[in-house]
């Protein structure tokens, strides 16, 4: 052996492709760098929106959304990032809850130990099930692991109503988050108390996932999401980057199942079933996959829509199909995607020149769809309220759903609105066309 | 001896009712590479179309018309929905199929409604056929089998021996080339789409009255369904008929014979603990195969995908 070899691993020097003592290089290349100030803004608005929706609803709703919040970038990690489809990414979040649910109910080892610490705990066992899970799972991404994931799904919610010792059965296992050690002499009481230790883990866990996207492995999952031989060739293993962007996510959905039991204090079958999972895999889309804060805008309108609609309407579950098949055809970027399509026009500062053309076309266009929504409505109360029951209360006017005056009103705001709508959207196209080429004169 | 002999009966009755589900499925995978997730739901539509159609025109016309327009139905979403999304990949066409699903069961609440729909076997068909040691066997159960039956045989003579199966198995591999000879493969692939669903509703048709007409029927049978096509090798017809008869059988013969883990257990030496109460393994003491009949098809693929990952006919593909 000669001493010239290199050893094993090492690469010769000429093949280290960024120079080490240029500073602004090794950023780009390696890129832990990241622009504090969207965080200590997040962090600023997460401490000061309890003093301005003060009611213990709101508390309740944020609450849920920063839950929803931490799944949906959990679930993004495999979805955006990594490329593989879950069907059944519940159930990492389900376990990770149920054993807090556990621990809470250890009152020895519990009465040892803070709260705030409780969602580390969720996360080891969302995180040792991927473990498991991940192991023959992430052999293949696309279809096979959107099957896999699917199948074990099922079959754990299906054992939950088996292995009560563990799921508890049907009605589920609660208990009570008070029985902790006192944290600097918090108890978590109240409702503020919990909506800080949520907002605190939801930046956290945020941060973290967003410092694991920058990281070498957050990268190659991105270049195995899009070209798996490439990646191979390049020497990666392209399951093992699946296999770790898998066990990670996992994680992260534990600790979102650990905030679910700290605030709710209950877990049943609900939380592990397809239906759970198929709800995260609507919030992720409709935020849009493409941007890290994509599912973030997602859970955050989701959980104000679901909110907000389930009180006006029983109908709120086929809307928000209808919208997710719609965004899944004509905008597979999401909302997110929507917001950064304007980035463009705001570059060239002809952002302004489409405020006109959106609203004579958006206005209409909302109107008439809201319209439909209207008959839609009467359509179903028409259908299926109670024989006899003639009146119905729509935008906030009663009404009879039989007369047919509604109906000519509905179905005529329905047809000028859309009408209007499709009118105006050439001018919108040309507005939009001209806001995103250079130079030129409006 | 008899009850054995009624089991293979029951577990055929629910494997060819699987099989005419998993057909299409796996004939639509191999031919777009995607699991059409709505599948199941076109089977709930042709239950309903079906039921709604018997109310004025008896159940004949309703399996007659109903699985036709569940196949126009397909073909629909095929030509205006999945085309579409076909263009951003696979992923975003799964989640397609996906919300499509969700859509449908939706849809069926608003228009049916939550409650079961009183969708009754026809008189006709509506006595016992013969009886096996005092276990009766419903003439309808022997109508769905020689329907399933029919339609296998069917589906298996156009596609090996017409003009028009040999298109699309080319089609199937080659698309392509198929394509430069001058065939219009788009509409091939339509086709067999709009054809896949139709077969799922003729299984929603006949399956209906026996199973139920509810808006969860689709959920209910449709991961089983892809379950099958996964055990039998994505892709592979003959695949999903073995799938699918195993599957039927193993859940038919797991419900009717109450076999306990804790006979297992003490078949192979292990000792019933005494405090069962308190032992963290009392689940798995006192577990029985009527319990956990509804999951042993999960088991059974979890299995499959660890230890035969292309499935049980399946070629390995990379």
């Amino acid at each position: 052996m000669s001493n010239t070899e290199l050893p094993k691993g090492a690469r010769p020097e000429e093949q280290i492709t960024t120079d080490p003592s240029r500073a602004a290089q090794r950023m780009r290349a390696g890129s832990m760098t990241l622009t504090m100030l969207p965080w200590i803004v997040a962090a600023i608005l997460l401490a000061m929106l309890p003093y301005i929706f003060t009611s213990n609803s709101a508390l309740t709703i944020m609450n849920q959304m920063w839950i929803t919040v931490v799944f949906a970038l959990a679930y993004n990690m495999l979805l955006g990032q990594g490329g593989m489809l879950s069907f059944g990414h519940a159930v990492y979040a389900g376990v990770g809850g149920f054993a807090c649910m556990h621990i809470m109910n250890m009152s020895d080892f519990f009465a040892s130990f803070p709260l705030p610490v409780l969602p580390v705990f969720g996360g080891l066992f969302g995180m040792g099930l991927a473990l498991i899970v991940g192991s023959f799972s992430t052999r293949n991404a696309g279809t096979v692991f959107a099957m896999i994931s699917l199948g074990v799904g099922e079959l754990i919610a299906a054992c939950s109503v088996i292995i009560v010792a563990f799921f508890g059965g049907e009605e589920g296992i609660s208990g009570d988050r008070t029985y902790a050690m006192p944290f600097f002499g918090n108890e978590f009481l109240q409702q503020i108390n919990v909506y800080y230790l949520t907002a605190f883990w939801m930046l956290l866990s945020a941060g973290l996932m967003y410092l694991w996207s920058r990281t070498p492995v957050g990268r190659m999952a991105n270049a195995v999401r899009d070209n798996p031989e490439r990646a191979e060739f390049l020497g990666y293993s392209a399951r093992w980057v699946r296999f770790f962007s898998f066990v990670a996510s996992g994680f992260f959905a534990g600790v979102s199942g650990a905030l679910f039991a700290i605030n709710y204090e209950i877990l049943t079958e609900e939380n592990l079933n397809t239906a759970s999972s198929g709800v995260i895999l609507l919030v992720t889309f409709l935020g849009g996959v493409g941007f890290f804060f994509g599912p973030i805008i997602g859970a955050i309108v989701f959980t104000l829509v679901q909110t907000v609609l389930s009180l006006q309407t029983e109908l709120w579950a086929f809307y928000a199909g209808t919208l997710f098949v719609l965004t899944v055809m004509f905008f597979p970027g999401g909302l997110a995607g929507l917001l950064m399509m304007h980035v463009p026009a705001f570059r060239l500062g002809k952002a302004g020149g489409l405020i006109v053309p959106y609203l004579k076309t958006l206005l209409p266009g909302a109107i008439g769809v809201l319209a439909v929504c209207g008959l839609v409505e009467m359509v179903f109360h028409v259908r299926h309220a109670s024989t006899g029951d003639h009146e119905m209360t729509l935008f906030w006017t009663t009404f009879d759903s039989h007369a047919i005056l509604p109906w000519v009103i509905f179905i005529g705001v329905a047809v000028i609105g859309l009408g209007i709508a499709r009118t105006t959207a050439p001018a919108l196209r040309d507005a939009w066309n001209e806001a995103n080429t250079a130079g030129g004169s409006a | 001896m008899e009850l054995i002999l009624v089991n293979l009966i029951d577990g055929l009755v629910t494997g060819l009712l699987l099989f005419m589900l998993s057909a299409g499925l796996t004939l639509i995978f191999s031919m777009m590479g995607v699991l059409n997730f709505a599948h199941a739901s076109f089977y709930m539509l042709g239950a309903y179309f079906a039921y709604s159609i018997s109310l004025y025109t008896g159940f004949w016309m309703g399996l007659l018309i109903a699985p036709l327009i569940v196949g126009v139905l397909g073909a629909g979403v095929e030509r205006y929905g999945l085309r579409r999304v076909h263009q951003y990949g696979h992923v975003p066409e799964l989640i397609f199929t996906f919300g499509l699903a969700l859509l449908i069961e939706e849809l069926v609440q608003f228009i049916w409604g939550k409650n079961q729909m009183p969708y009754a076997i026809p008189d006709v068909l509506n006595f016992t056929a013969f009886a096996i040691a005092g276990n009766s066997i419903p003439a309808y159960k022997i109508f769905m089998i020689f329907i399933s039956v029919a339609i296998f045989i069917g589906l298996l003579y156009i596609l090996t021996k017409t003009r028009v199966g040999m298109i699309i198995q080319a089609a199937l591999s080659y698309p392509r080339t198929v394509e430069a000879l001058g065939h219009n493969v788009p509409l091939i692939f339509m086709g067999v789409f709009g054809v896949g669903t139709a077969l799922a509703g003729v299984a929603g048709v006949i399956a209906g009255p026996v199973l139920g007409t509810f808006p969860g029927m689709a959920f209910v049978l449709g991961s089983i369904v892809f379950v099958t096509i996964v055990i039998g090798g994505l892709g592979s017809l003959w695949g999903a008929l073995a799938a699918s008869l195993l599957i039927g059988w193993i859940t038919t013969f797991a419900k009717s014979y109450n076999i306990e883990m804790s006979d297992i257990l003490n078949g192979i030496g292990v000792v019933t603990p005494a405090d069962l109460d308190d032992n963290i393994f009392r689940d798995l003491w006192t577990v029985t195969s009527p319990q956990i009949a509804d999951i042993l098809p999960y088991i059974l693929m979890v299995l499959i995908l660890i230890f035969r990952p292309a499935g049980l006919f399946g070629k390995r593909h990379t």
